[in-house]
């Protein structure tokens, strides 16, 4: 589906399709709104219902029935009449709402009267000694290969971290007959007490007895470290061994794959390139964007929805996705919004969804050691730049982030600070005494994806394009 | 260090890895089809030489960089393989012309 959007303009762009961009964009179009949704990958879904409607785990049971509320998104979006493309990049977006997006190789340029960015999380970068040799990933990337190719884990396994998708992913590893050698909880044992005060809202929640349920499936398979204080990998060209420490004793295992995961975090790459203003979040330990209840972004017309507007999880990101489009048909079809569910059920709905939220986070907010590294440890993986290298940057006069790219180029290779913009923030802010907030974020600037000279010179241009840069 | 559930039933996709024929599965992503295939898929990093193989397999660490059908740099975790594709482990930067 490499085709160029068929308009030069739409009344709603939405980009990304996880849960929040596939709510959005059906229930945008089903409006009567014509809808573009853009999306990066092959298929539907995100990363949660990733591959939803090609996976070759066709046994239900396995991916499990949260999984398959997937299915319905994708129905709903493909009766709502929106266009679809996937593998389209968008690189740009800017605060008059035209969107640069690449498409096989070309860039093609829309405009939208609002745009709802649903680009979702990623998980929060795991900086530990090896964390860049082969055969260290991320549980997410397991589960994205088990869901879109049916692979699993082969030779000796080790999970290590903290969080729900952890045993998600371990429990679908098991049902499909794959390896784990051990998991290694990493989850502070101060959290359990500190999560107290919000247990209630979490043991009426949903996620309560699935959450259980799955770890006791696991449990009764796997050998489960809990209270792992220390942890890093080794080998030479290639994983050799995951060393760790719990309860004081060090413990060094042979393993083939360490997967690492504590936890997600907004993407917040193309919001702040548009100029949306985040604040740095206390508890969830990442940026937020500022919005208003319907997911408006202080930008004029961007809404974000979904985990880019604050983690929520999937269930969350949907209703998040329903508020965000009720409020562009609210504002440019205020006749069609009769149609759609009352904003009070919205509300409702997302209340519902985000319930326990606040335990999780507690229970699962990472600990120091494993979000502020030291010594040789990689903190920028594409420019190989060390804890100690920033330090001793900070030592001479690099303040912030920004600074710091003079110096030695974090946040410059081709990831854009995806996998170091906290580390990098955070390790400032603990080395110079000041908060996240104070240290701030890298300026970021389209294209918030690499694309080449070759495209961007391909780009067709008017003649005061021209005038504007060619002298006489 | 990744094997193929038995339940995968998609119909195969024959790509080349430095010239050898690789199967891969249709709906594959090349990092996928050259993680499940056993070759030696690590890449080298351009700053460093540093062998690499795909970490997130979702488009934002670039630790998947690839040479594919002689276009290189190319996010390999966010392509799908194709018949008769043609993928080089790319070692260090990105060659002029590629």
């Amino acid at each position: 589906m490499t085709v160029a959007p068929k308009s030069e303009d739409y009344d709603v762009v939405v980009i990304g399709a996880g849960p929040a961009g596939l709510a959005a964009a059906a229930t945008s179009a089903e409006a009567g709104l014509s809808t573009l949704l853009l999306d990066e990958n092959i298929g539907p879904g995100g990363q949660v219902f990733r591959a939803i409607s090609s996976t070759p785990v066709t046994d239900r049971n396995q991916l499990g029935a949260d999984y398959w509320v997937g299915a319905d998104l994708v129905q709903a979006l493909r009766a709502s009449g929106a266009e679809v493309i996937h593998r389209a990049t968008v690189w740009s977006l800017d605060r008059n709402l035209e969107i640069a997006v690449s498409i096989g190789g070309a860039s093609a340029f829309v405009k939208a009267k609002r745009v709802i960015l649903a680009t979702g999380a990623l998980e929060r970068p795991f900086p530990i000694p090896g964390w860049t040799l082969p055969g260290v990933m991320t549980a997410g990337a397991a589960q994205t290969m088990l869901k879109s190719s049916a692979l699993v884990p082969d030779g000796r396994t080790v999970i290590a971290g903290q969080g729900p998708l952890l045993w998600l992913l371990a429990a679908q590893i098991l049902r499909l007959g794959g390896r784990i050698d051990r998991i290694l909880d990493t989850t502070e044992r101060r959290n359990y007490l500190a999560a107290l005060p919000h247990a209630f809202a979490f043991l009426t929640s949903p996620y309560f007895a699935k959450g259980l349920s799955m770890m006791r499936e696991v449990k009764a398979k796997v050998q489960v470290v809990s209270g792992v204080t220390e942890l890093s990998a080794a080998g030479d060209g290639l994983l050799a061994s995951v060393s760790y420490v719990a309860g004081r004793k060090r413990e060094t295992i042979p393993a083939d794959l360490l997967l690492l995961h504590q936890g997600v975090v907004p993407n917040v790459n193309l919001a702040m390139a548009a100029g949306v203003e985040h604040h740095w979040d206390d508890l969830q330990l990442c940026w937020s964007p500022v919005l208003d209840a319907s997911g408006n972004s202080p930008v004029a017309g961007i809404a974000i929805a979904g985990d880019g507007a604050g983690i929520g999880g999937a269930n969350a990101a949907v209703v998040r996705g329903r508020i965000a489009a009720r409020a562009a048909v609210d504002a440019l079809a205020p006749a069609a919004a009769a149609k759609l569910p009352a904003i009070a059920t919205l509300r409702a709905d997302l209340a519902k969804a985000e319930r326990g939220r606040v335990f999780l986070d507690t229970l699962f907010r990472p600990a120091p050691q494993f979000r502020i590294p030291s010594g040789d440890t990689i903190v920028c993986r594409c420019e190989e730049v060390t804890a100690k290298d920033v330090l001793d940057s900070v030592a001479i006069g690099a303040t912030g982030p920004n600074q710091l790219k003079a110096y030695r180029r974090t946040g410059m290779g081709p990831c854009q600070g995806r996998l170091c913009g906290l580390t990098v923030t955070e390790l400032i802010a603990q080395a110079r005494g000041k908060s996240p907030q104070e240290i701030g974020y890298y300026r970021l600037r389209a294209p918030v994806k690499p694309i080449t000279l070759a495209e961007l010179a391909a780009v067709p241009k008017t003649e005061a394009d021209v005038k504007a840069v060619v002298r006489g | 260090m990744f094997r193929r559930s038995e339940q995968d039933q998609r119909p195969p996709v024959q790509i080349f890895v430095d010239g050898v024929a690789v199967a891969a599965r249709q709906g594959d992503t090349v990092s996928a089809a050259l993680l499940a295939s056993g070759v030696d898929a690590r890449r080298s990093t351009a700053v460093s030489g540093a062998p690499r193989l795909p970490y997130c397999m979702m488009g934002v660490c670039f630790d998947c960089l690839v040479t594919i059908d002689g276009v290189g740099n190319r996010q390999g975790c966010l392509v799908p393989v194709a018949e008769g594709m043609q993928v080089e482990i790319q070692k260090g930067k990105r060659e002029i012309g590629k």
